[in-house]
């Protein structure tokens, strides 16, 4: 079992769910983050006060999945949000110790998917 | 001079400046957050930039001394514009009709940008605003409402500006829609309000500068403002009811987006009627509003497939273009003498409603194609991909609307 989280562009969430949906993955938590990578971030001017390097929207998906579907997800993810500009964002793969679904509390891998 | 009557103009010029603010709020509620700064912007900018032209030149243009296509340069700056009446309200100052109309001219190029709002460079949309402002909405307000102004002459009748305003800026809407294309990131979402209290609190307030703009147009405290104000309430009322009725109808549930837009329907569509039909005439046309509109923007839109991103055509220019063809038919005499329609036994008011409509909209579709398609070639229109994506607000003006932490 594996951990997928992913920092992708707020605008790229539906084509990364689409192409997450033709691999049959279905479930993925999605949240608003902020942050930066190599682009440094924007420009914010406030009545003349310039806020250099501030840091821009992000989503990160969270993915768990059994380890057969780690490639197809990684895939999906870099098919739906690369774009080639920078700030396409990152894919980190963690191990993942267990999983519980609470309705059933099934364990391991059944609980997964 | 009626010191009541100039009060009550004095106050309408106030309701209708809000109506531009608020319009940025109904118009900002339906945009992705990224891109309510920005709307917010256009509608202010606009209330400050064109409020400049007008009194500079645009006045001149629309009501000065001229043929029957453009007014003059009589009043350049203000000149002979002053504390005494004019000969289109003797019983109030110039300067008062004078700023009333500055707020009509405000807000009907204001009305365009809803069609093309989360995609254009800012400097494009200022010069296009401004030009607009110059070679089509001034033309055609003498046309209607200027000494001289051929559909004057002709005899079409237009209250408070159904062809003036809405005609005028819905077909406007249109053009620019096309010319523009659809925006980035709604393909497959649709049109995604991120703040629809926004969206309301602008209805809210626009309904209430309403009823400046309808019934301050009487130009005095009197029988026909009264007339004007119920009227507007009747239409704006029915409309909105109407919009919530099909709605539960056809998709089992109102909404509120629904029932606002519907009411906005029905006070563009009341418009040119305000003070020249009975009540009863007012709700039926608003249920006529909301019907078609509902139909432009749920039907026709999907079939021909073009991002008019707020609606801007599909509830204003629909509404706007109804809406003189019913002041044809309702025009009731026991109202207001000047106005006889078809049901009052004059069925040639209708034709000339008509054509008045079909003038403006060829004169508005033509006009604003060649200005926006130039200003295309000159400086391009639209946002380079990149910001459109990270959204107007940060790529054309360093701002955000809204913080993600604290």
């Amino acid at each position: 079992m594996k951990l997928i989280v992913a920092i992708i562009q707020p605008y790229r969430l539906e084509e990364v769910k689409q192409a997450l949906y033709r691999n049959d993955i279905n479930l993925m938590t999605v949240s608003e983050v902020l942050g930066h990578g190599r682009q440094m971030g924007v420009n914010e001017v406030y009545r003349g006060v310039r806020e250099t390097g501030n840091l821009l929207r992000k989503l990160r998906l969270e993915i768990a999945v059994n380890d057969k579907f780690v490639e197809p997800a990684v895939e999906a993810i870099v098919a739906g949000a690369k774009t080639g500009e920078t700030g396409d964002g990152k894919i980190f793969i963690l191990p993942l110790e267990e999983c519980v679904r609470i309705r059933t509390e099934e364990r391991g891998s059944k609980a997964i998917g | 001079m009626n010191g009541a009557d100039t009060a009550w103009v004095l106050m309408s010029a106030a309701l209708v400046m809000l109506m531009t603010p608020a319009l940025g709020f109904f118009y900002g509620g339906m945009v992705r957050k990224k891109n309510v700064l920005s709307v917010l912007m256009k509608a202010f900018i606009t209330l400050a930039v064109i409020s400049m032209q007008w009194m500079v030149i645009g006045y001149s243009l629309s009501f000065g001394e001229g043929n029957g296509f453009i007014g003059g340069f009589g009043h350049f700056m203000l000149n002979g514009v002053g504390q005494e009446g004019s000969n289109y309200a003797p019983n109030i100052p110039g300067l008062a009709f004078m700023i009333f109309q500055a707020m009509f001219a405000v807000i009907t190029p204001a009305l365009i940008f809803g069609a093309f709002v989360e995609r254009v460079k800012f400097s494009s949309f200022l010069l296009f605003t401004v030009l607009w402002a110059t070679f089509i909405y001034n033309p055609i307000c003498h046309w209607v409402w200027g000494k001289g102004g051929w559909l004057a002459e002709m005899g079409a009748l237009d209250f408070a500006g159904g062809i003036v305003v809405h005609v005028s800026a819905g077909i406007a809407a249109l053009v620019t829609a096309f010319v523009i294309g659809k925006r980035k990131g709604t393909e497959s979402l649709g049109p995604i309000p991120h703040n629809l209290p926004f969206t309301v609190l602008g209805a809210g307030l626009l309904w209430f500068g309403w009823f400046g703009f309808n019934a301050g147009s009487a130009l005095g405290a009197n029988g026909i403002a009264a007339n004007a104000f119920v009227t507007t309430n009747m239409a704006a009322s029915s409309a909105a009811v109407t919009w919530a009725v099909i709605e539960w109808i056809r998709n089992g549930k109102p909404t509120m987006l629904g029932t606002v837009s519907g009411a906005i329907a029905g006070l563009a569509t009341i418009t040119p009627s305000a003070g020249f039909v009975d009540a009863g005439a007012a709700l039926i046309i608003g249920v006529i509003a909301s019907m078609l509109c509902f139909v432009a923007v749920s039907i026709i839109k999907m079939k021909f497939k073009y991002d008019d991103s707020l609606d801007a055509f599909g509830v204003h220019g629909v509404g706007g273009m109804i809406g003189p063809l019913l002041t044809g038919v309702f025009a009731n005499p026991a109202v207001n003498a000047l106005g006889t329609g078809l049901l009052f036994g004059n069925p040639k008011q209708l034709v000339i409603q008509a054509a008045a409509v079909g003038a403006t909209i060829v004169y508005s579709f033509i006009g604003t194609f060649i200005i926006f398609k130039v200003i295309d070639l000159l400086m391009g229109v639209r946002l380079k991909e990149r910001d459109e994506n990270i959204g107007v607000d940060l790529s054309q003006h360093n701002e955000r609307a809204y913080t993600l932490i604290e």
